[in-house]
């Protein structure tokens, strides 16, 4: 699945032009046309592709479509298979979803002495962290503070972020990478063990941290390993399909399903950590994406009846570069580190036209507008992309520098023939980030007592767009945070013991009714839809 | 770039081919992936599906083309769909927990093979490389850990999935991703100095160095806040 005559055809002009891009920048975008390629590029901005929710607590917040389907569904749980007062496992703490951010949250909760059960969908360590290639930021380099990641942060997110998460974000950074390479974690450093730090989209210093292009990977193999070795209760291919609320309203366990056995189990928890991830398999807007198959909202679904707050979940990052080509990875990520290497994105004439390390969101929106503009190449799926200069890679820094920096770029590609070390690769936006989520304070709880939210599934942190390497860093932040707190709430409840309820659910379900919202789709939706069920492809 | 355009644009002049999922007969398009495959043919995936990226090593497949008596394997999500391939999934295999402390382990030579002992059984038989589908030289790092050369294994198996395709085929029963994934820690912890400017930065944000700087920021106006960003220096 090599490039077609006529794409190699049109490679030719980049190759013709490269010459004369070599030591010259492109010109940074001001902030006034960082706002218009936004305002008229970015998907966020299509009005029609959103819609405001009618029931719940964000009732009258903007969704886009795709989620707010999920959300104002019916519960997909058979309550006559289950007694919620008859569990089956009790637990001071139980941590659904088993990637980093779990895996970090029972980590902490382990070690403050908790009796942890994790329950994850899949399997433990199916999760975006694995996916995440290109770093880990964290302000630990004497030219760089905390002060100023922070306003690499707010900047980025537009000045949107909620400062105190922020603040425990960029403070906790040095400690993350301090207990991650005391785990083992094999980072890129140098031969007196000094850490390699390279620059991402929107960091005013080189702070991205990094295990070669396997980050979130490595990270995952690590505290999954450490997980194991622990010892730590571990139930995996179960789903947490609705949370239980005790008679205080507070969060006291979960409704799971086994995805083999269909068969329920009742857990009751003194407090829950939520780990879900984002929902990037709802393909918003129709994008392709470069998320995990388990990637489909299911915490947001089940925060949301129980009465917790979202916050910015009107805002959604597409990743600037997703593969285009071929057909087989259409959506498929191509790390940010690619372009922090210096391959810059370039159109059907082979011109540069946009700086190549813009903040996502502006670098998206330029490649969009630059393929509207008629100025995009056409793969012969039928999806549009523009180029993404991958040899400049080798001109800039050597032979050998694409497979040592990127190998596992480098091999996805050559598995359909495609050498990124000689081609360019043809690239596309692709649904990368939900950037809001369930909204957290800095102790990572949630609007609902005793409920702890980390990682993508939560929302606050990254405001209106998330800047690369802040989302590994978050998963451990927030995870560890969750972790530690809801391991010290158990204890403070010791010795209650109260009923548990799904109430909030009958409740939810009859505000669906009164607002006319017919029984359509059950959620969470745990798999991703599939055609016919997606009522967003219908017609 | 709604999805009846590209379907439409698909359908024209689309090969098909034969494939047999746990010996059905199902005909497929020829440019899918097995993956894709599976779905094409009505399977909802559950387990042997994970990041679809060749990330996760969740697809661990193996299959075999008809004439052809050799067995292959590769992960489902990055290898295309061929007529007449018999296949089956390995979404899991049992193998053996392993349990230690980093902190109680060293990293001297003999490390790896007091907690794998059985490494020291490989036959050379190599089948553990031919199956990766990272290419990685999987004995070649097996024979580091039996001599001991920590970093050596740590450098040569980091690509590493833990799809677990290797230890299926091994005759001495080595857990080969496990011993690779603890000479990685190994060498992470005990071989390579602790970075000095982590712990420096650590001792800083301790004595509260940051602490005013960050409080100001966090009560600055948004103008404030745009001002210092835009004229913020970069390295």
């Amino acid at each position: 699945m090599s490039y077609t005559p006529e794409m190699r055809e049109l490679i030719k002009k980049v190759e013709a032009t490269r010459p004369q891009r070599l030591g010259h920048d492109y010109p940074r975008m001001t902030p006034e046309e960082k706002q218009d390629v936004l305002k008229n590029h970015h998907p966020d901005y299509i009005q029609e592709q959103f819609r405001e929710a009618k029931v719940g607590p964000n009732k009258g917040d903007r969704f886009p479509h795709e989620v707010a389907d999920i959300l104002e569904a019916y519960a997909r749980m058979d309550r006559s298979q289950f007694d919620v007062n008859q569990p089956d496992k009790e637990v001071d703490v139980l941590v659904i979803g088993g990637g980093g951010g779990g895996a970090a949250a029972s980590l902490m909760a382990h070690e403050a002495g908790a009796d942890v059960m994790m329950a994850t969908k899949l399997r433990f360590g199916d999760a975006n962290t694995v996916m995440a290639q290109g770093g880990i930021q964290a302000a630990d380099k004497p030219t760089d503070s905390p002060a100023i990641h922070y306003l690499d942060v707010m900047g980025g997110g537009h000045y949107t972020n909620i400062p105190e998460l922020v603040n425990a974000l960029v403070s906790d950074a040095p400690d993350v990478i301090r207990w991650l390479e005391k785990m083992g974690c094999m980072f890129d450093k140098d031969s007196s063990g000094n850490m390699k730090t390279k620059h991402g989209g929107g960091t005013s210093r080189m702070r991205m941290h990094s295990a070669r292009d396997y980050t979130g990977a490595e990270i995952m193999r690590t505290v999954r390993d450490e997980v194991i070795c622990r010892d730590i209760n571990v139930v995996e291919f179960c789903a947490a399909v609705e949370l239980l609320l005790d008679d205080n309203g507070k969060a006291a366990g979960a409704v799971l399903y086994n995805m083999e056995t269909e068969e329920y189990m009742v857990v009751k928890a003194k407090s829950v950590v939520l780990a879900t991830g984002g929902m990037g398999r709802l393909h918003t807007q129709n994008f392709p994406t470069s998320n995990h198959y388990g990637a489909t909202a299911d915490g947001l679904v089940l925060a949301y009846r129980a009465g917790a707050k979202l916050a910015f979940m009107d805002t959604v990052q597409y990743h600037p570069t997703g593969a285009s080509f071929p057909e087989q990875v259409e959506g498929f990520l191509i790390t940010e580190k690619v372009r922090g290497l210096g391959a810059t994105p370039i159109n059907v004439h082979g011109e540069q036209f946009v700086y190549h390390l813009e903040t996502r969101d502006v670098e998206a929106s330029a490649i969009i507008r630059e393929c509207a503009r008629g100025n995009g190449i056409k793969a012969p799926s039928g999806m549009a992309g523009v180029w993404l200069d991958s040899p400049m890679i080798e001109e800039l820094h050597g032979e050998g520098t694409i497979e040592k920096e990127v190998p596992a770029m480098y091999r996805q590609f050559a598995r359909f023939d495609v050498d990124i070390r000689k081609d360019p690769i043809l690239v596309y936006p692709t649904l990368h980030y939900q950037n809001g989520g369930v909204l957290i304070n800095d102790q990572a709880e949630s609007t609902l007592e005793n409920l702890f939210v980390a990682g993508e599934a939560s929302g606050g942190i990254h405001g209106r767009n998330r800047l690369m390497g802040n989302s590994l860093l978050d998963i451990l932040v927030m995870g560890r945070r969750a972790g530690r707190n809801a391991a010290a709430r158990a204890k403070d409840s010791n010795g209650q013991s109260g009923k548990l309820n799904v109430s909030h659910v009958d409740a939810f379900e009859k505000e669906l009714k009164e607002a006319g919202i017919d029984k359509q789709l059950l959620s969470p939706i745990l798999i991703p839809l599939p055609e016919k069920l997606n009522p967003r492809l219908k017609d | 770039m709604t999805k009846d355009v590209k379907n439409q644009e698909k359908s024209q002049g689309q090969n098909m081919v034969d494939i047999y999922i746990m010996g059905k007969k199902y005909t497929v398009p020829d440019s899918l992936t097995i993956m894709k495959g599976f779905e094409y043919a009505g399977y909802t995936l559950i387990r042997g599906c994970g990041c679809r990226a060749g990330f996760c090593g969740a697809c661990s497949t193996v299959y075999r083309v008809a004439g052809d008596h050799e067995l292959k394997v590769g992960l489902a999500c990055q290898t295309k769909v061929e007529n007449d391939m018999y296949l089956t999934q390995i979404p899991f295999y049992p193998a053996h927990k392993v349990q230690y402390q980093l902190d109680e382990l060293q990293g001297d030579t003999d490390q790896l093979a007091e907690t794998f002992p059985e490494i020291t059984k490989c036959v050379g038989c190599n089948a553990c490389s031919n199956v990766c589908p990272q290419d990685i030289k999987v004995m070649k790092y097996i024979a580091h850990a039996i001599r001991g050369e920590i970093s050596k294994a740590a450098d040569e198996s980091f690509d590493c999935l833990m799809c677990g395709l290797c230890a299926t085929k091994c005759p001495a029963n080595i857990l080969q991703y496990k011993v690779a994934l603890l000479s990685r820690r190994l060498h992470s912890r005990y071989l390579v100095p602790g970075a000095e400017h982590l712990q420096d930065r650590l001792k800083e944000i301790e004595e509260g160095k940051y602490d005013a700087e960050m409080d100001q920021l966090m009560n600055a106006s948004r103008e404030e806040l745009v001002d210092k960003y835009n004229n913020r220096d970069i390295e």
